[in-house]
């Protein structure tokens, strides 16, 4: 098991590695040149030249690559050409916007689909169990940045209790958690309806097997079999399911950003991929996959801890 | 102890109504084994399914009585049913690798009626399902008890079922082809433990089979069963030597090999 846990963390770091390597390669790859951004088009030979010892492009790729790497495992993000400051120091605030934004939206899902599937499944047929179906199958049609206008003009203007701009969180966690909660809704609609449906699903279908039936003859209640029994081996699937939509989650956050102009991740990778300011978006892309590999990770262990069925492999 | 009376069992979710038990009519007093025969599709689970009280079929249609010691059982609403389920009656079924739940372990499966019925401490729970697994011939109770049911080989996994079922010493326990998945030999083993357990703690058994071999290695008495109807009843070595029914001749002379292999291995 201790073997089987480090070779899993070893997997970890090498996908991560690969990640920085694709991350570095993708922008080396791409033509264009941030001197040319930098400088303007009216530059001189010279200066170009100047500036590019001074950036350390002269040096080869994988010279580059490693001497990023090195600085990054440091803590040193490098540098913005088009904001003149620290990576890090850029990114901090960002980050943590994007990252509230995911964990809410992700809290959301859970909160609204594990209840949600239980009681579709519990009273299977009947209206309730109709109505979220109905309901389900509208919201999962609906693509995120229409949810997000939708939830805007529902919150904002038609009910208004909610101002669409960004209360950043040192006007206080609470009113920062506030805001959030509206765009975090727009993402985990649609992410919540299958989620429900997956559930829904996966309860009825356990219902029917060998050991719900031995559950009965002992005793249970209705509402004790599906707590005892039933909800562990439903969640299994609908686990792996949440664990696969982080990577979602995360990608629909950055589009309704922008319906929210939230000052996240998304907005800054559209800008600086424009300018071609590679620092900045390598360090997202970085950032992003290591959440995105961890979260999976953390997944992936608490699937093992709920199916004994996998072994240590 | 048990009078069951006219039991009906009518499915009307399909075209036209089916009758899958039609007035099944059984007494048994404590402590007896009575075994029920019948091929598959003659009814005989569905009678045990019923009188348990767990066919969760909406459309299924039950009528009769099953009197257990003067109550009867299928008048009962579902919470007053649930009162007796697993404690006075109770059941194990034919697949025992699917009828114990997969993400729970064995333990805590085994004692689960004590924590419904009982006012148990945990501790005594647990000293009590020790016992009854030893006493449904598990070797190392207690590595069992942490074991996930996967662990286990199906003979095991079978005299944990049985474990569960005995937990609260029924009046009545009900075997529904406990021993059909099972290999010849562990099916022989199984069988030596529900007599034991019969002679031990006087647990009536209503054993429920396709097999009239394993049943008379068993039962003092048979039902012979098809159709949904009972076709002959009697003493099992009567029904055996002078069976009145073809359909009974059929079931004994179906299977002589094993017949011989199983009547012989239940004389030791």
């Amino acid at each position: 098991m201790a073997k089987a846990a480090v070779k899993r963390v070893a997997l970890l770091l090498a996908t991560l590695l690969l990640v920085t390597l694709l991350a570095y390669a993708a922008f080396s790859v791409i033509p264009g040149d941030p001197t040319h951004t930098i400088l303007g088009l009216d530059a001189t030979e010279e200066q170009i030249a100047a500036l590019r010892k001074e950036l350390g492009l002269d040096l080869p790729v994988w010279q580059r690559y490693v001497n990023w790497l090195t600085d990054f495992l440091h803590g040193d993000l490098g540098k913005s050409y088009k904001f003149n400051m620290p990576v890090a120091d850029l990114l901090a605030p960002r980050v943590q916007a994007t990252l509230t934004l995911t964990a809410v939206s992700f809290a959301l899902i859970v909160v609204i689909s594990i209840p949600l599937g239980i009681v579709a499944a519990r009273f299977r047929g009947g209206f309730v169990d109709r109505a979220i179906t109905v309901l389900t199958q509208v919201t999962m049609s609906i693509p995120n940045f229409i949810m997000g206008i939708g939830v805007m003009f529902l919150f904002a203007l038609v009910l208004h209790i909610f101002q669409p701009t960004y209360v950043s969180p040192e006007a206080g966690l609470a009113a920062h958690l506030w805001f959030m909660f509206f765009p975090a809704l727009a993402v985990a609609l649609p992410k919540s309806a299958m989620a429900v449906r997956l559930l829904r699903g996966a309860i009825l279908g356990e219902l029917d097997k060998d050991y719900v039936r031995t559950a009965y003859s002992k005793g249970n209640a209705t509402g004790a079999v599906l707590r005892r029994h039933v909800l562990r081996n439903a969640m299994i699937p609908v686990v792996t399911f949440l664990a696969m939509t982080i990577a979602d989650i995360v990608a629909a956050s950055i589009v309704v950003e922008q319906v929210f102009t939230i000052p996240g991740l998304g907005q800054m990778l559209i800008t600086c991929i424009g300018k071609r300011d590679y620092a900045v978006v390598q360090a997202i892309v970085v950032i992003l996959a290591v959440v995105v590999v961890g979260c999976n990770f953390l997944a992936d262990a608490l699937y093992r801890v709920m199916d004994p069925r996998i072994d240590g492999r | 102890m048990l009078d069951i009376r006219d039991l009906s069992v009518v499915f009307t979710d399909r075209k036209e109504p089916f009758t899958a038990v039609e007035k099944f009519n059984l007494q048994m007093d404590a402590g007896e084994v009575v075994g029920v025969v019948g091929e598959s599709g003659s009814g005989k689970s569905m009678t045990a399914h019923a009188l348990m009280g767990i066919i969760r079929n909406p459309r299924a249609h039950i009528t009769g009585q099953a009197l257990f010691e003067g109550v009867d059982l299928l008048s009962l609403s579902p919470r007053q049913l649930r009162e007796y389920q697993g404690d006075e009656l109770s059941i194990i079924f034919q697949e025992p690798m699917t009828s114990l739940n997969p993400t729970m372990r064995v333990g805590r499966q085994v004692e689960e009626a004590l924590r419904i019925h009982g006012r148990l401490s945990p501790a005594e729970r647990k000293a009590r399902a020790l016992e009854t697994m030893a006493l449904a011939g598990l070797p190392d109770p207690e590595a069992v008890w942490n074991a996930w049911p996967h662990e286990l080989s199906g003979g095991m996994r079978q005299r944990a079922m049985i474990a569960a079922a005995l937990v609260l010493r029924p009046q009545l326990l009900i075997a529904d082809e406990p021993t059909t998945a099972l290999d010849v030999t562990i099916q022989m083993q199984i069988l030596e433990t529900l007599k034991d357990i019969n002679r031990k703690e006087g647990v009536a058994i209503l054993f429920i089979s396709h097999d009239l071999a394993v049943v008379r290695a068993l039962c003092s008495r048979v039902v012979v069963m098809k159709e949904g109807r009972i076709v002959e009843s009697g003493p099992v070595d009567e029904v055996f030597r002078h069976p009145r029914e073809d359909y009974t001749k059929l079931l004994i002379s179906s299977r002589p090999t094993r017949t011989k292999l199983k009547g012989g291995a239940s004389r030791d």
